[in-house]
């Protein structure tokens, strides 16, 4: 056990890499084989996600199953010595939910890319090495790995949409997937450029000789330098995030990915930006963050307000999808930029609850789109009772995401706006207005796609396959426990949040 | 101090591989010359087992002073051979399928490689000199080797013009140095001028000239005006070398004189530096844009490359309050780690580029369509090592550059790594632009591209090394800290 539990997080960030490694050698025919692997793996490394919420659940209790290995020196004369760069692990309740997510999106993304049908071999291999960084950057202590997951989980984006990917085309408007991939890339890394700058800058300030997160939280840094960096790392994080005004590759990148990238990266992808602002500038800058998040806020509400209005006006689904996402993480950063418990616990539950919902939802559209063929609002028709199957995935999220009492949305929404009128009660009631326009657009596309009187004729092929089904199913239940059943969630997102506001008194 | 003749060996044994392969060349029937790259890769790979079994840790100065035989010099040594090896792999095809008389070739490339052996070992500016020049005579010839194609003859003649030109200004700036100080030893230059607090404008002259001399040759922004039409214009593998060979052991020299002679001085020239280091990685970066030719687009990112090491020569040292003057093994670690992978990504690079022209005959950015298809190993490693050059993990480049960027930062020159970081994110987008080529447009011609078994072992080898050290670059920090000990101590 004490083995098992000491290397459990290294287990989970290895695995994909190995797995990667091993489809490599695998010849590129045996697709069967290929997929086999990639499924055995992904629910072995599920398996070690649930073991880790379970067993951290019975001892919540600050960083836990951590572990350390040298990994290089560096020589000078520093404070703490040659300590340098270690490859450090350990997770704390944020993590936790966030290890949890990925565990989920990966499995039934993994199901769903079964459909793929080119190239499988290439495109497993960068959808493993993908999931390898996003374990990383939650499970690791340390800054120059969380760096180094960070940009891993952002380089494969480019392949993996610009090759599997879709275009969109419509009478008025079309993007290439081309174009998609390469907006997507350029923002995100423009972003790290920031988050390298921002590291960089701390790890000389703080003059430690160490890149460790704890050690480097510990150190002092004069109130100009932590005014001037502290912004520089929330825009490379928001990028990612989706923040107002840095958002614009989310809603074009997630349409040109192919499903399964679009769950795991609107799913999980962009909580590596929030996580980024919480673990990293929040963490190691408090003195910043209490400094400039009056104005986080009032972008976190431009994102839900502007996000949602965007939304209304799409006729893609996935760009709904898409605009509701930005959206959604608006309440995220609202949020965190509370800086108050409930605040910050409402918005790690938003981001395992809009991680489930967009996943679901992304799954549902591929679904429909694998049998109709088209994405637009104006065309699709009566789909409840022609794919009555995918539509109770469809409608399940689309309601979880207006924030419907019972499901996961309502719960964490909840606990922002609390947190919001505790803080900042004006935009705690625009975060409100925000919400009822969420429930307009999302009424709105229900009702015209799903339960509208059956028009024109629509070549409908198959409904949701069984492995369809299993992964949406997943999902699902995943909204469920959480809307019902919310106390063992929060109790150990709490934990961690009491150790980040500790900072800030 | 006369048993010191011997450590210079290997240079002789590679001059004799030389000579040896251009008298086999005289008897040799033209159908069978082919097997003179593969003695000189089996030549180099002796001469490196020597090196490394009886120089491993060797601490010694040649000839009174005239080259200092170290741990500096056996990491460049071995890759001057190792380099060379690649190079002689990478030639066999392309000589064979697109250049007459194999035989000069292969001598001539031996006795560039013999010079960047020496370059790295030189500890004496005159010594330096006469190895810079053999390298570049070498290179005058092969560049200019493709002899009916006007473009490479073209290279030739600028290369010889604007080469002979830097060398004057170079062998001008050495002489105003000796004029002044009276000696071109490195150390004793050393103590000259940290014994003074006041620099005459004379030697002042005599480091500037020195810096442009020297800036020619690892064609730093402004100097760098030679490198796009030659590396266009040269046979591939003799690009490749340019590029990568002639490139690093130039660094390995210029950081040599820097650390070894001119470090006390630092104050004057610091400011010359950080002016060339932006200007290359700015104007490196953002010209490599616009290109079409590959070979082009590979040049001005290789000079942009450029800008990140003489970034780490300002960085190199610095006074301080408390300790008086320190210099920083940081700094001289990340240079030598990111020259290194800097080669590595790059060799891949080229020895991919030339198993693609030996089937296509084309070297623009177009000729790369679909090119993932018709050969899935090189379109990997194409990729990979783009990746790698831009600073991007697993590969050695993210972990290279992290760490030169760090140690810069650390030497109070944040704003510098940050325009550094900024560079590497505009290399992304040509290099992007390649791998679209690469994976998303479809190919003219669906055929195969078979890469010969000796390259595409290469090719495996140099991503698996890149990607090893990618995650765990300890194996060579051990050694390379050794380096750069023995060169600031």
């Amino acid at each position: 056990m004490e083995f098992l539990d000491s290397h459990i997080l290294f287990m989970i960030v290895v695995l994909p890499l190995l797995g990667a490694m091993t489809l490599i050698v695998v010849p590129s025919v045996r697709v069967k084989l290929i997929k086999q692997i990639v499924l055995a793996l992904s629910s072995v490394v599920m398996l070690c996600c649930l073991y880790v919420f379970v067993f951290y659940f019975a001892e919540s209790d600050g960083f836990r199953f951590s572990n350390s290995w040298n990994w290089l020196e560096l020589p000078g004369s520093w404070a703490m010595g040659e300590l340098g760069i270690s490859l450090s692990f350990g997770v704390d309740g944020m993590a936790v939910m966030m290890i949890l997510l990925t565990g989920i999106v990966m499995f039934t993304g993994a199901i769903i890319s079964c459909n793929i049908s080119t190239w499988n071999k290439d495109f497993f291999i960068l959808y493993l090495l993908l999931l390898s960084g996003v374990f990383g950057v939650f499970a690791t202590l340390d800054l120059f790995f969380f760096f180094f997951f960070y940009e891993l989980s952002v380089v494969p984006m480019y392949l993996l949409i610009g090759v599997w990917g879709s275009s969109s085309k419509f009478k008025t408007f079309s993007r290439t997937k081309e174009y998609g991939a390469m907006k997507l890339t350029l923002y995100l890394v423009a972003g790290s450029v920031l988050i390298w700058i921002g590291l960089i800058a701390i790890f000389v300030e703080a003059d430690l000789g160490t890149f460790d997160i704890q050690a480097l939280s510990q150190a002092d840094y004069s109130s100009d330098f932590q005014r001037i960096f502290f912004p520089v790392l929330v825009v490379g994080f928001g990028i990612l995030a989706g923040m107002w005004p840095f958002h614009t590759w989310s809603p074009d990148g997630h349409v040109a990915a192919p499903t399964s990238v679009s769950m795991v990266h609107a799913g999980v992808l962009m909580k590596l930006g929030a996580f980024g602002i919480i673990r990293v500038a929040m963490y190691i800058l408090p003195e910043g963050a209490e400094f400039w998040m009056p104005v986080v806020v009032v972008l976190g509400t431009v994102n839900v307000l502007y996000g949602a209005i965007s939304a209304m006006g799409q006729h893609d689904l996935k760009y709904v999808i898409g605009y509701s996402s930005v959206s959604h993480m608006g309440y995220v950063l609202m949020g965190i930029a509370t800086l108050h418990p409930l605040g910050i616990t409402g918005a790690v539950l938003q981001m395992f609850s809009h991680g489930v919902m967009t996943a679901l939802l992304f799954a549902a559209v591929g679904t429909i789109y694998a049998s109709t063929h088209t994405r637009d609002i104006n065309t699709l028709n009566g789909l409840a009772k022609r794919m009555s199957k995918a539509s109770k995935f469809f409608v399940l999220a689309g309601l979880a995401s207006l924030g419907l009492p019972g499901l996961s949305g309502f719960v964490a929404e909840l606990l922002v706006f609390l947190g919001l009128f505790h803080t900042y009660p004006i935009l705690g009631a625009l975060g409100i207005v925000g919400a009822t326009i969420t429930a307009v657009y999302i009424l709105r596309l229900i009702g015209r796609v799903f339960f509208g009187p059956i028009k024109d004729p629509l070549r409908i092929e198959s409904d949701a396959s069984p492995s369809e089904i299993l992964s949406s199913g997943i999902l699902a239940l995943g909204i469920l426990v959480v809307g019902v059943f919310p106390f063992p969630f929060i109790k150990i997102i709490n934990s961690s949040t009491e150790e980040i506001l500790s900072k800030f008194i | 101090m006369d048993s010191n003749i011997i450590l210079l060996l290997p240079e002789a044994l590679v001059a004799g591989l030389a000579f040896l392969v251009l008298t086999l060349d005289l008897f040799l029937p033209n159908a069978r010359k082919n097997i003179l790259p593969w003695l000189s890769f089996w030549g180099l790979l002796g001469v490196l087992a020597f090196v490394l079994y009886f120089h491993w840790s060797v601490d010694q100065s040649v000839y009174e002073g005239l080259a200092q035989i170290d741990s500096y010099s056996l990491i460049f040594k071995v890759f001057a051979l190792a380099f060379g090896m690649l190079v002689m792999v990478m030639s066999s095809d392309y000589v064979r399928r697109n250049l007459e008389h194999p035989g000069e070739y292969y001598g001539i490339l031996l006795f560039a490689i013999l010079a960047s052996m020496l370059m790295v070992s030189a500890s004496e500016l005159l010594t330096a000199y006469i190895a810079i020049e053999l390298l570049s005579f070498s290179m005058y010839v092969l560049v200019a080797y493709d002899r009916y194609n006007p473009k490479s003859n073209e290279a030739g003649v600028k290369y010889i013009l604007l080469g002979a030109f830097s060398s004057a200004i170079l062998l001008y700036g050495i002489s105003q140095i000796y004029g002044n100080l009276g000696t071109t030893h490195y150390t004793d230059i050393h103590s000259v001028l940290s014994s003074s607090t006041y620099m005459e404008p004379g030697v002042f002259l005599g480091i500037v000239l020195v810096i442009a001399g020297l800036g020619f040759k690892i064609a730093a922004v402004p100097f760098h005006m030679w490198a796009p039409d030659v590396y266009e214009g040269a046979p591939l593998p003799i690009t490749a070398y340019l590029s990568i060979g002639s490139k690093v052991v130039a660094f390995a020299l210029v950081f040599r004189i820097f650390t070894e002679a001119f470090l006390p001085a630092i104050e004057e020239w610091q400011l010359l530096l950080i002016i060339l280091s932006v200007l290359t990685m700015l104007v490196g970066n953002f010209v490599a844009l616009v290109q079409s030719n590959l070979k082009r687009l590979l040049a001005y990112a290789s000079i942009g490359q450029s800008g990140y090491l003489i970034m780490g020569l300002v960085a190199l040292g610095g006074a301080d309050s408390e300790m008086g003057f320190v210099h920083s093994s940081l700094v001289l670690n990340g240079v030598l780690l990111h020259l290194f992978a800097y080669s590595l990504a790059s060799a891949a690079v080229f020895l991919c580029v030339s198993s693609i022209y030996n089937i296509t005959k084309r070297d623009d950015v177009g000729s790369m369509a679909g090119i993932a298809r018709r050969s899935p190993l090189v379109g990997i490693v194409l990729t990979a090592s783009f990746f790698s050059l831009t600073g991007l993990p697993i590969f050695i480049g993210f972990t290279s550059k992290f760490y030169l960027f760090s140690a810069v930062a650390s030497q109070g020159f944040l704003w510098l790594s940050g325009l550094a970081i900024f560079a590497s994110l505009i290399s992304l987008y040509y290099y992007l632009m390649v791998i679209k080529q690469l994976y998303m447009v479809a190919p003219v011609d669906e055929s195969r591209i078979a890469v010969p078994r000796s390259a595409s072992v290469s090719l495996i080898v140099l991503l698996v090394v890149m990607t090893v050290l990618g995650v765990y670059p300890s194996i060579v920090m051990d050694v390379i800290q050794r380096a750069s000990q023995s060169l600031l101590s």
